[in-house]
């Protein structure tokens, strides 16, 4: 028999957040199946060039000829792969950084911790670009230089919420039951600092495709004929003079995504700090 | 020690650690690079350089060192303030650092104060208000989320080929400044205001409000006399981080205005992997932050005297 049910806490029904997850999906589902979304990307059309949006062309043609539409839906896989790609790694590369300084005794703590000092010292875009440097330009090495700019936050939130769990008193209780310290990371300590790493990563995602659509706005990231967000702004950039509606559509797919993945971050961040009493 | 001289030792010791992490770091990278470092100081593998060139390079750049003599090399020079000689340029790194560092800073600067005033001002005025504040609001949510270089394009488009209000390349005096100064505030203006009302809000709903008001103070004198000190707290903690967000938005805005400047430098380092620039603008740019941070910590212990008591 279940309990009678007590007044649910009184929910607001916000539209903004339907349409946040509802465009999440949809530019999830143009990652995956592009081809259900538009034609070619890549098709030359020397008769129709630098054309506004119109019939045949909704969003309008590029420098090119090439239809706008399908390269803003094409880009969606890029930019999603630069900015949950990095977003990933970097959670899981942080949590490893942050579980090591926790719990892994001073010295190591000290060292993983200033390691991250050094790290955050300065904007994490010039660690990108330090990173690019290194390692040279493309989608894979800008996923890559992301995730090394967005560890250390991740590290220093994980580490925090660890050394919380780990003086709590039901860790405690699991030391003093005899656990074996494996099992007490893993059963004990990994799902409490779980959901709030969750958060801190929807949050961030928006800040990775950011930072992916400025490195190929600088000309880092894929290479030119690859459909992606921040390189066809690069390109909008050098025909303003001829058509504005270039940079319209690439522009507001970036935006349009960073604020969903924003606004679906601060309500389940939300959720979860209406659970915690 | 008095207490005070004491946290500055403390704070000076940190940053040069931080320094020295980030040169560490760059040094590590420059060894890091796939191939050999010859090749790309003669400019890639493409370049053909012969055997005999890259004898001279190897030689020149000490490549023949040990990694622990190479390094301590580096150390030595960097110390004596000395960032070593662009691959690409042919200069002292300094020089062209200190070059374009005018542009930069009058473009960081002035984005600077017109971020944190319209910040201000929106916060005093919507503060406490709900309908102007929600409006706001949702501004605000859209500055955040806009990556810079496309409002930089946007504005672009509309003010300078459009209404050709104003000049289309960067370097035409003044006026080519505000809109890159416009691009820039934008987005950190969003955060800042957004913290500074939530600080203003609290305040006001704070007993020593309900004090003031008694003793018959003015909506406004609460706002700017009472509330607004304590609202400052959070501000004066983010603004590291918006300080920061503006060095990073300089490098995609330089690019964008197509201005000179530091941004333009390091990217086409980036490109050329011209490490030595690379890391002299690496290493400068932490120098700034901490400098900025510490003195950030400093007007914490003006505005906050609770602070100056505590956390020696």
């Amino acid at each position: 028999m279940t309990a009678p049910a007590l007044a649910r806490p009184y929910r607001k029904v916000r539209p903004g957040l339907w349409a946040a997850w509802a465009f999440l999906a949809l530019v999830c589902c143009a990652a995956l199946f592009p081809a259900l979304f538009a034609g070619a990307p890549d098709q030359v059309d020397a008769t129709a060039v630098l054309r506004g949006p119109g019939a045949g062309h909704p969003f309008g043609t590029d420098q090119l000829g090439r239809d706008i539409l399908a390269r803003v839906v094409y880009g969606a896989r890029a930019s999603l792969f630069v900015g949950l790609g990095s977003t990933l790694l970097a959670g899981a590369v942080g949590s490893a950084w942050g579980l090591l300084a926790a719990l892994g005794g001073r010295a190591v703590g000290e060292a993983a911790m200033r390691l991250a000092d050094i790290l955050l010292a300065f904007p994490g875009i010039l660690t990108a670009l330090l990173v690019v440097a290194v390692l040279g330009p493309g989608t894979r090495n800008a996923t890559l230089a992301i995730t090394i700019a967005l560890a250390p936050g991740f590290a220093r939130i994980v580490r925090v919420q660890a050394l919380v769990v780990r003086d709590s008193a039901y860790v405690r209780a699991a030391i003093n039951l005899g656990l074996r310290p494996w099992r007490i990371l893993r059963r004990h300590i990994v799902p409490n600092v779980l959901a709030p790493l969750l958060i801190l990563a929807t949050l961030n995602v928006g800040t990775a495709i950011i930072a992916g659509a400025s490195l190929s706005f600088l000309g880092l990231g894929p290479r030119p004929p690859a459909p992606e967000w921040g390189s066809m702004l690069a390109q909008a950039r050098n025909y303003l003079d001829v058509s504005w509606t270039l940079a319209l559509f690439p522009g507001a797919a970036i935006t349009l995504t960073v604020m969903s993945a924003t606004a679906a971050g601060r309500a389940l961040q939300a959720r979860y700090e209406r659970r915690e009493p | 020690m008095p207490p005070l001289a004491r946290w500055l030792a403390r704070r000076l010791a940190l940053t040069l650690f931080v320094l020295w992490g980030t040169a560490t770091l760059a040094f590590a990278g420059m060894r890091l690079v796939p191939g050999d470092p010859a090749h790309v100081i003669a400019g890639g593998v493409q370049a053909n350089a012969t055997p005999e060139v890259l004898e001279t390079i190897r030689a020149q750049y000490g490549l023949h060192d040990p990694l622990p003599v190479q390094y301590a090399i580096f150390i030595g020079r960097l110390v004596r303030a000395d960032l070593g000689e662009s691959y690409q340029l042919n200069q002292p790194v300094s020089t062209v650092v200190l070059e374009q560092l005018g542009a930069t800073v009058s473009l960081a600067a002035g984005a600077a104060v017109l971020g944190f005033t319209l910040a201000l001002v929106l916060a005093l005025l919507t503060a406490g208000r709900p309908r102007a504040g929600a409006l706001t609001r949702a501004l605000e949510f859209c500055a955040i989320s806009t990556p810079n270089f496309w409002i930089g394009i946007l504005l672009l488009g509309a003010f300078s080929f459009s209404l050709n209000w104003f000049p289309v390349l960067g370097e035409d005096g003044p006026r080519a400044l505000v809109l890159p100064w416009i691009t820039l505030a934008l987005p950190i203006a969003g955060v800042l205001a957004q913290i500074t009302r939530e600080g203003l809000e609290r305040a006001l709903g704070q007993p020593f409000t309900l004090t003031a008001r008694s003793r018959g103070a003015t909506e406004n004198r609460i706002r700017l006399r009472h509330a607004l000190r304590h609202a400052a707290l959070p501000v004066l903690t983010l603004s590291g981080w918006a300080l920061g967000e503006l060095l990073a938005g300089v490098v995609v805005v330089e690019t964008v205005f197509a201005r000179q400047g530091l941004g333009q430098v390091v990217v086409s380092a980036v490109n050329g992997r011209d490490f030595p620039v690379v890391t002299g603008v690496v290493v400068l740019a932490a120098l700034t932050f901490s400098v900025i941070n510490t003195g950030l910590d400093l007007l914490y212990r003006v505005v906050d005297p609770r602070v100056r008591q505590a956390a020696l």
